[in-house]
């Protein structure tokens, strides 16, 4: 079977029409009778979006096995409707050079859940002090063009105007976790009168804005395009929608979790709610929400960090920061965004896909759906609801805020490449998923 | 009440409930055996992750005098310093057949994951976590301030009406949080006292009042000013500039103690730095509650471990309120 005849979907939740996958691209559109080798999708009551692209995943591999690998962190992603994500770089031994990106984009190919774009780190062993050698990444077979220290913020100001200016060179951006660190140092969760409260040691939403504040300055000076990853404060969308307006090339990414969650789950201790930067206000989520409605902000980024179990089940000090978030991506967008009227479905396709593709200047997602584009496509239940469980994940680890949480959507199909790797709710098998690749690739 | 995790989760009744039982608890230690026998059979464990010989001594002597099988546990050169969990070193201390876990923890938070984790079942007495909570500290600084202000005619009684000026690093006081929350349920009106560095963010939603110099709180005319523990290095981060400084400006220096009302009381939860928060001066006057606190403090663990251990077999007197 080498097509696929996707019959009756919502095409980005406006007007129904069918899509006919061949050869791994999108081969037409409009009213289609199915050939004789097709197999046939009935999409009847289903969005179809195109594949969603993240640019924030730690896949864990090499080096953190136990938490994900590229195989599980990607079946993970198919499962929430992705078909290319960008792995940080924070891996042991760190993506600092040509050898560890190749490696990590190889594994995703190989397997074919997901188009693996590694990201390069910015400094060695993302130390902060000397650059990594971002020419050996980018012109490599992994062709990188997203840097970042993420977990750690190039905060040595020469640096990051050197690292903006050096990556221009190579059509890249830099990816800044912006967090000051002398004013963050131990620092637990957001201040404000809950930290005080609870004793937990406060991370102040101006250890984020004083770093982007300096960067989008600092992108402005030298003329590079900045990208800010997980902005998590009112404040930081002020900056953010002051640079724009000015006319710098800065980007922003909000994740999922700080569209929907505040700080007040950090009342008990749960350290399933520590993640880096920490849960705000709700004026923060309001204003984060507003600013991804009106371009502010340009894409939504997962921040998937898987962890095993112990990192997460000791004191909240001595928990490890981060969340998984593949898998719920969309149905915590489309229960924040969505469903409050602030974005359409095809707004769901440009902060999901199209804007991080550019971005990360990742081919083939420049128009949803595009007829002769590859066919990666995902086809989504919105009318769905459940409660969200440990059972709801496909990667390694289970530190998800949601549990028990009413979450609506749900992925039906997931094709990457002309390729199902989600099919019927179900992830397909990494044998018939590879075969079905080489078929692909046969013609 | 299961479990002592916090003040705030104490309601007046209860909170004045362990007051008085700790009166009762108090008048024991003046019979000629002082060993009461209502936790007979019952094992007490200290678990200890935080050096505090003196927490743990006055927990220790509590439980021994209700009858108390007692295990201490310190963190320090166990199986804890060579990375056992929080969950592991609970889970088997549980299996020993602890009835009541006396946790202190250097990290916040960590006496409620005990309790509420669903790792064990034992009764959990916070005995100060991290930055957070300290609540038989403040139940013994209430009790004193309450004995001393009302005498014989303690019982049943709240501190409605009375100022207490709490004065120091109230960003990292354990001591300083427990005592806003319960000063304020007993009807106290606190006053917090600290330069802006060491108050924490958001310190106004406390419902406290704050001042950042001393001496407009003593204008105030408190029933008690509690100094607290400043740590030296508090200095090296740059909170305050010099011990002469902060003596100077937030210490009860001698000069300040003659300036008290007749009877205002003067208390520190220990150990002092004499010269820095308190001086000599203050620290032995009459006015000093401060080892009345350490006697105190027995009594009131008495109370709670009496409350929580005793009352679970439902042998003995009827428990105060949920908590």
């Amino acid at each position: 079977m080498t097509g696929l005849l996707i019959r009756g979907a919502a095409l980005l939740g406006a007007h129904v029409d069918d899509i006919r996958v061949r050869d791994g691209v999108i081969a037409a559109r409009g009213s289609l009778s199915p050939e004789t080798d097709e197999r046939v999708i009935d999409a009847r009551g289903l969005v179809a979006l195109p594949g969603l692209v993240d640019l924030h995943t730690h896949l864990r591999e090499p080096g953190g096995e136990a938490s994900e690998t590229v195989l599980t962190g990607t079946r993970a992603a198919a499962a929430g409707g992705f078909t290319a994500v960008h792995a940080m770089a924070n891996t042991s031994p760190v993506a600092d050079m040509a050898g560890v990106v190749e490696q990590v984009q190889r594994l995703g190919q190989r397997h074919g859940y997901a188009e693996v774009r590694p990201i390069g780190a910015v400094t060695v062993g993302l130390a902060g002090e000397q650059l990594a050698e971002i020419g050996a990444m980018a012109r490599s077979e992994a062709r990188v063009r997203v840097f970042s220290d993420d977990g750690h913020c190039v905060h040595d100001p020469l640096l990051m105007r050197r690292a903006l200016e050096y990556v221009a060179t190579f059509d890249g951006v830099v990816a800044q976790h912006a967090q000051e660190p002398r004013l963050t140092v131990g620092a637990q969760m957001n201040e404000g009168a809950l930290s005080g409260e609870l004793g937990l040691a406060g991370w102040p939403a101006v250890a984020e804005e004083a770093i982007i504040a300096r960067d989008v300055l600092l992108a402005e000076h030298v003329g590079a395009r900045l990208h800010v990853c997980h902005l998590s404060t009112a404040g930081s969308v002020d900056v953010v929608r002051w640079a724009k307006a000015r006319g710098i090339a800065v980007t922003a990414e909000v994740t999922p979790h700080h569209l929907l969650l505040t700080e007040e789950l950090a009342r008990g201790y749960d350290a399933r709610f520590k993640v880096n930067p920490p849960l705000r206000r709700d004026e923060d989520v309001h204003a984060l929400r507003a600013a991804l409605a009106d371009g502010t902000i340009d894409i939504v980024a997962t921040d998937h960090a898987p962890h095993p179990i112990e990192a997460k089940e000791c004191t909240w000090a001595e928990a490890a920061f981060g969340m998984v978030g593949l898998e719920s991506a969309l149905s915590v967008v489309q229960l924040a965004v969505v469903e409050t009227g602030m974005l359409d479905w095809s707004d769901v396709a440009r902060v999901l896909s199209s804007a991080p593709a550019r971005i990360g200047r990742l081919e083939g997602y420049d128009e949803p759906l595009a007829i002769g584009a590859p066919a990666n496509i995902a086809l989504v239940d919105p009318a769905h609801a459940r409660s969200w469980s440990t059972a709801d994940l496909r990667g390694r680890s289970t530190n998800t805020p949601y549990l028990g949480r009413q979450l609506p959507g749900r992925v039906v199909h997931t094709i990457h490449r002309g390729v199902l790797t989600v099919d019927d709710g179900a992830l397909v098998a990494p044998e018939a998923v590879a075969a079905a690749h080489q078929e692909v690739a046969r013609g | 009440m299961r479990h002592l995790l916090s003040t705030r989760d104490l309601d007046r009744e209860t909170a004045i409930r362990i007051l008085d039982v700790a009166e009762d608890m108090a008048q024991t230690a003046d019979r000629e055996v002082r060993k009461l026998p209502p936790l007979r059979g019952k094992t007490v464990v200290n678990l200890f992750f935080e050096d505090s010989t003196r927490t743990r001594l006055s927990f220790e002597s509590a439980a021994k005098r209700l009858s108390a099988d007692v295990i201490t546990f310190s963190a320090k050169g166990s199986s804890v310093s060579k990375g056992e969990s929080l969950k592991d070193t609970a889970q088997t201390l549980a299996a020993m057949g602890a009835d009541a876990i006396v946790v202190r923890h250097h990290d916040s938070g960590a006496a409620h994951q005990l309790a509420h984790a669903g790792w064990i079942d034992a009764a959990i007495i916070n005995a100060g976590d991290g930055t957070h909570e300290h609540p038989t500290q403040a139940l013994l600084d209430a009790y004193t301030i309450r004995a001393r202000r009302f005498g014989a005619g303690a019982r049943g009684r709240d501190l409605a009406g009375m100022r207490v000026a709490i004065v120091g690093d109230i960003l990292h006081s354990r001591v300083a949080r427990a005592n806003v929350w319960l000063l304020t349920t007993l009807g106290a009106e606190v006053h917090l006292v600290a330069p802006r560095t060491l108050l924490p963010h958001g310190v106004e939603h406390w419902g406290a009042t704050v001042h950042e110099h001393l001496d407009d709180a003593l204008a105030a005319a408190p029933d008690a000013v509690m100094m607290l523990r400043i740590q030296s290095e508090r200095m090296r981060d740059a909170y305050f500039p010099s011990a002469r400084e902060y003596a100077r400006v937030w210490g009860l220096t001698a000069e300040r103690l003659a300036l008290l009302g007749p009877d205002t009381m003067v208390m520190h939860p220990g150990p002092m730095n004499r010269g820095l928060e308190i001086s000599s001066a203050a620290a032995d006057s009459a006015r000093s509650t401060v080892l009345a606190q350490v006697t105190n403090g027995v009594s009131i663990r008495m109370a709670v471990l009496y409350l929580l251990v005793a009352g679970s077999s439902g042998t003995a007197e009827p428990t105060g309120g949920e908590g």
